[in-house]
């Protein structure tokens, strides 16, 4: 067990866990930050994705021991009232369905706009190819980032 | 408008128990998601009242409506309140969803499955809505003393237009809730609808995208222990002994045990579907620290002997053999074409279809065959269970809970009455929630350990623990006259270790001459109902085999279809026909239109499929084209009849759903075994859709009719597997007659 100083949704946060432990539960089992979640452990769903430093990566396999002091954002902080674009774009859409892995497809369509505001069809489906979706709302989740990314201008 | 009875016999559909009983306030504060947005804060009511277990009303004229049935993405908890909104005739921006918790006393059916929610509730929903009406009208009729049938509502309002006054449903709550409820309501007229048949958000839709905590696996309290557990490594294996001892002192683990989820003697229920019952729990502290324990148990297990067990199928008692043995995946495939070159248990026969055989000009036979499949829900398995002397708390994602509750009773020896069971959004069911098992052995954990406990299973148990689409085989055979007109049909199918026939479906009832028959293999690998249990396997070999008989008939396969429907409607052949053919003819006309079929795009290879069952028709139109050796779906059509469509943008984002599930399992889902073991155990391994393969355009289409609404869950996925296959083959010119369609890396053109 070790001390971490993290900072999470711009808030600092202390935990006392073994470094190996990934900050997927770090998230979900000491913070009570439960959006993020679990679906396979290996990095191949992407129901865990969180931004680090602003870029999409799976928390399942990034352990605490690797954080440091970089920024982490969670569905919880990817805005104050819920209405980043592509929140919005997703509740335009009606994109859930179960909605369990619609969390990990926000936060990592919100990296891809990011970094690439206007993306083509292509792009998206290359950016998304991580998160898998058991509902088949694909059609869905493509339209909302493709309305998120109008919202770019 | 219809007048309808609110009891049958002495039995009330109207109860008024669940909104006001106190169990529900447990879970109303957790369900209703632990930090209400700002806005529902602020428009909370001084007191609610209690019309109906569906209703309250509060003195603001805020409504809370109760969705009984568990909410898995089938949009139940959106839909079904907006049924009793209807004919409560409210403002459905003054309404809030909350989710009931199991109570058979105040509903009836409060099941995922069989896509029968809005069929078998849409009656109880309108008669709860109704009926509340009817409560506050006779409230204002008595405080303004005029006649009850003079008084008009409009959205929370009542109104008497000649005395002028007029009053909210709020301020008349109060008064309403102390009437007796009336032994008869007038329902509305479809026509006068303004609710249902409009397109309503998902009420969980901001929870979902801010990422609240709705679903089981986030569930938490005070002094919550994780759990885990971990089962035999192949189907045919049981626990020899386990060294709890190696893994005890390890951090943050609690206690390492073996246990029974079910006893041997228990006489299990339809839904006990369950191979591994012994098992070790591992629990402590945190999921890092337990998943660490599990992996490092040593455990030894030991071959299974032939196993019988006391079966209870709703009421039919019987003992069935759990067999022993290794089973594997090409042993599977001898022995179903070993059972299908023997005669099969005749299901339906009618007229003479062997002499139709030897009399015909062309026969067409075929055989088709489908894998296992994982469920592969992305929320894995889990429930959180707390035993405190005789009472029992569960909470949880499962699709029958009114089933598991009698099992986890008769496993801990506590009376029904002493367990809550509270129903959390399920992150996906597709009907391996059915079997909920991981809710018994919870809760033999929690009373084990004597602490709130969560078991969570990991994928790779989910995935390698059981209940799997069964493994099925179908041989077709049509025989066709000088005038290419179909004469014989026969079908033979089987699985492991379950039969997929259906004998009464189409083409029965369409030919003069037809023969079904069916066989089992048994086998201790675990199945269960999978998204259109059966069907989705029939439909996909009986569309594919039907149009290569329209092929060789020289005929339009929907022109084929049609004509075959239109002989089913003017002169059916027996009696027991299951679908009703000018339905059925009627989505393959609308799939012709809206496809642009008789215009197909240049470039396009096309395909048709249609089927009907859980009460809904569907026809489907796919096109593709084959890019860089891969199918690429440019546009799917989808065609529906499900009678009145409650919510239209949630059943289209269903029929949506189903297609793309149904595309990614026809080419790539698969489970295999290699001497018991499941040869697949994550995502990395068990490929499934993903966005780059799903259609590029959806459309979806629906049959506009006043028929009392069915389900949409279920029914949209089957047809897709044989479009996609049909069109394949006129891509390729190679016929697709296994799942899943392609191997791996495999090219196509």
């Amino acid at each position: 067990m070790a001390n971490f100083n993290l900072n999470i949704n711009g808030k600092p946060q202390q935990v006392d866990v073994d470094p190996s432990t990934p900050m997927l539960w770090v998230l979900r089992d000491h913070l009570n930050l439960v959006g993020t979640k679990y679906g396979c452990g290996i990095a191949q769903c992407g129901a865990c994705t969180i931004h680090l430093n602003g870029i999409a990566m799976r928390s399942c396999i990034l352990p605490v021991s690797a954080v440091g002091n970089q920024a982490i954002t969670t569905i919880e902080g990817l805005s104050e009232k819920g209405d980043h674009p592509v929140q919005q774009a997703w509740l335009e859409h009606d994109v859930p369905q179960c909605g369990y892995c619609q969390a990990g497809q926000i936060m990592n369509a919100a990296a891809l706009l990011k970094a690439n505001p206007h993306p083509t069809d292509a792009e998206i489906e290359g950016a998304m190819h991580g998160n898998l979706c058991r509902c088949g709302t694909y059609t869905r989740i493509k339209a909302a980032i493709k309305t998120a990314a109008q919202a770019n201008g | 408008m219809m007048q309808v009875k609110t009891k049958i016999g002495r039995r009330s559909f109207l109860k008024s128990s669940a909104v006001a009983g106190s169990s529900l306030v447990l879970g109303f504060s957790w369900l209703a998601g632990c930090q209400p947005v700002a806005a529902d804060a602020e428009d909370l009511p001084a007191e609610w009242f209690a019309i109906n277990a569906y209703l309250k009303i509060g003195d603001n004229g805020r409504v809370t409506i109760v969705s009984p049935n568990p909410e898995g993405g089938q949009n139940v908890k959106t839909s079904m309140p907006m049924i009793v909104a209807e004919e409560l005739d409210v403002d459905w921006e003054q309404v809030v969803v909350e989710q009931a918790p199991l109570d058979t006393e105040s509903f009836t059916r409060q099941f995922i499955g069989g896509s029968q929610a809005i069929r078998q509730s849409w009656q109880g929903l309108r008669m709860a809505g109704a009926s509340a009406r009817y409560m506050l009208c006779q409230a204002a009729a008595q405080a303004w003393q005029v006649p009850q049938n003079e008084i008009t509502t409009r959205l929370g309002n009542l109104h008497h237009a000649s005395c002028g006054k007029t009053a909210t449903y709020g301020e008349m709550a109060s008064a309403a809730a102390g009437l007796p409820v009336p032994e008869t309501v007038t329902l509305k007229a479809v026509s006068d609808f303004s609710i249902v048949g409009t397109s309503r958000k998902n009420v969980d839709g901001h929870k979902i995208v801010t990422g609240q905590p709705l679903f089981g696996i986030d569930f938490t309290r005070e002094g919550m222990l994780i759990a885990m557990i971990v089962h035999p490594p192949a189907f045919g294996m049981t626990l020899k002994s386990a060294d709890v001892d190696g893994v005890a002192k390890m951090p943050g683990i609690r206690d390492v045990f073996s246990f029974k989820s079910m006893q041997d003697d228990y006489e299990r229920q339809y839904f006990d579907t369950v191979t591994f019952t012994d098992l070790v729990a591992i629990v402590g502290e945190s999921t890092w620290q337990v998943m660490n324990a599990k992996k490092a148990l040593r455990a030894e297990w030991e071959p299974i002997v032939d196993t019988p067990v006391a079966v209870d199928r709703f009421g039919q008692k019987q003992t069935i053999t759990i067999p022993a043995g290794l089973e594997g995946t090409d042993v599977h495939r001898k022995q179903m074409a070993e059972a299908a070159s023997k005669p099969g248990q005749i299901r339906r026969k009618d007229g003479d279809p062997d002499r139709a055989f030897r009399q015909a000009v062309k026969v067409v036979e075929k055989t088709y065959t489908a894998p296992f499949l994982a469920h592969n829900c992305m929320e894995p398995m889990n429930f959180f269970a707390h035993v405190t002397g005789d009472k029992v708390e569960l909470a949880g994602p499962l699709q029958k809970p009114e089933y598991t509750e009698k099992t986890v009773s008769a496993r801990l020896g506590i009376p029904l009455e002493n367990i809550d069971i509270h129903m959390t959004r399920l992150g996906g069911g597709y009907g391996r929630r059915s079997y909920a098992h991981w809710l018994v052995e919870a809760a033999v954990i929690a009373q084990k350990v004597d602490a709130p406990v969560k078991l969570i299973y990991t994928r790779e148990d989910d995935m390698t623990s059981g209940i799997y689409r069964p493994m099925y085989q179908a041989t077709y055979r049509a025989a066709l006259d000088t005038n290419n007109q179909l004469t014989a049909f026969h079908v033979k199918a089987g699985g492991i270790p379950e039969s997929p026939l259906f004998p009464n479906r189409f083409p029965a009832g369409a030919v003069d001459n037809y023969l079904a028959e069916d066989w089992v293999i048994p086998s201790n690998i675990t199945i269960g109902s999978f998204r259109a249990l059966r069907s989705n396997f029939m439909a996909a070999a009986e569309q594919s085999f039907l149009d290569e008989v329209a092929e060789a008939a020289g005929k339009d396969p929907i022109d084929f279809r049609l004509e075959l429907l239109t002989r089913a409607m003017d002169n059916p052949v027996g009696k027991d026909n299951d679908y009703e053919p000018s339905r059925y003819a009627g989505v393959l006309k609308l799939v012709r239109d809206k496809s642009g079929w008789d215009n197909a795009q240049s470039g396009h290879a096309r395909g048709v499929s249609a089927y009907f069952c859980h009460n809904t028709y569907v026809a489907e139109v796919l096109d593709l084209t084959i890019k860089e050796g891969k199918p690429v779906v440019d546009r799917v059509c989808c065609a529906v009849d499900c009678g009145i469509v409650v919510n239209p943008d949630a059943a289209t984002n269903l029929a949506e759903g189903a297609i793309v599930d149904g595309i990614g399992n026809a080419l790539f889902g698969s489970m295999t075994f290699k001497v018991g073991v499941p040869d697949k155990s994550n995502f990395d391994a068990y490929r499934m859709i993903r966005i780059g393969e799903a259609p590029r355009k959806i459309d979806v289409h629906f049959v506009e009719n006043q028929i009392d609404p069915t389900g949409m869950g279920e029914p949209p996925f089957p047809p897709v597997f044989a479009a996609l296959a049909n069109a394949m083959y006129k891509a390729t010119g190679k016929r697709y007659y296994h799942q899943p369609y392609l191997s791996e890396n495999q090219v196509l053109g």
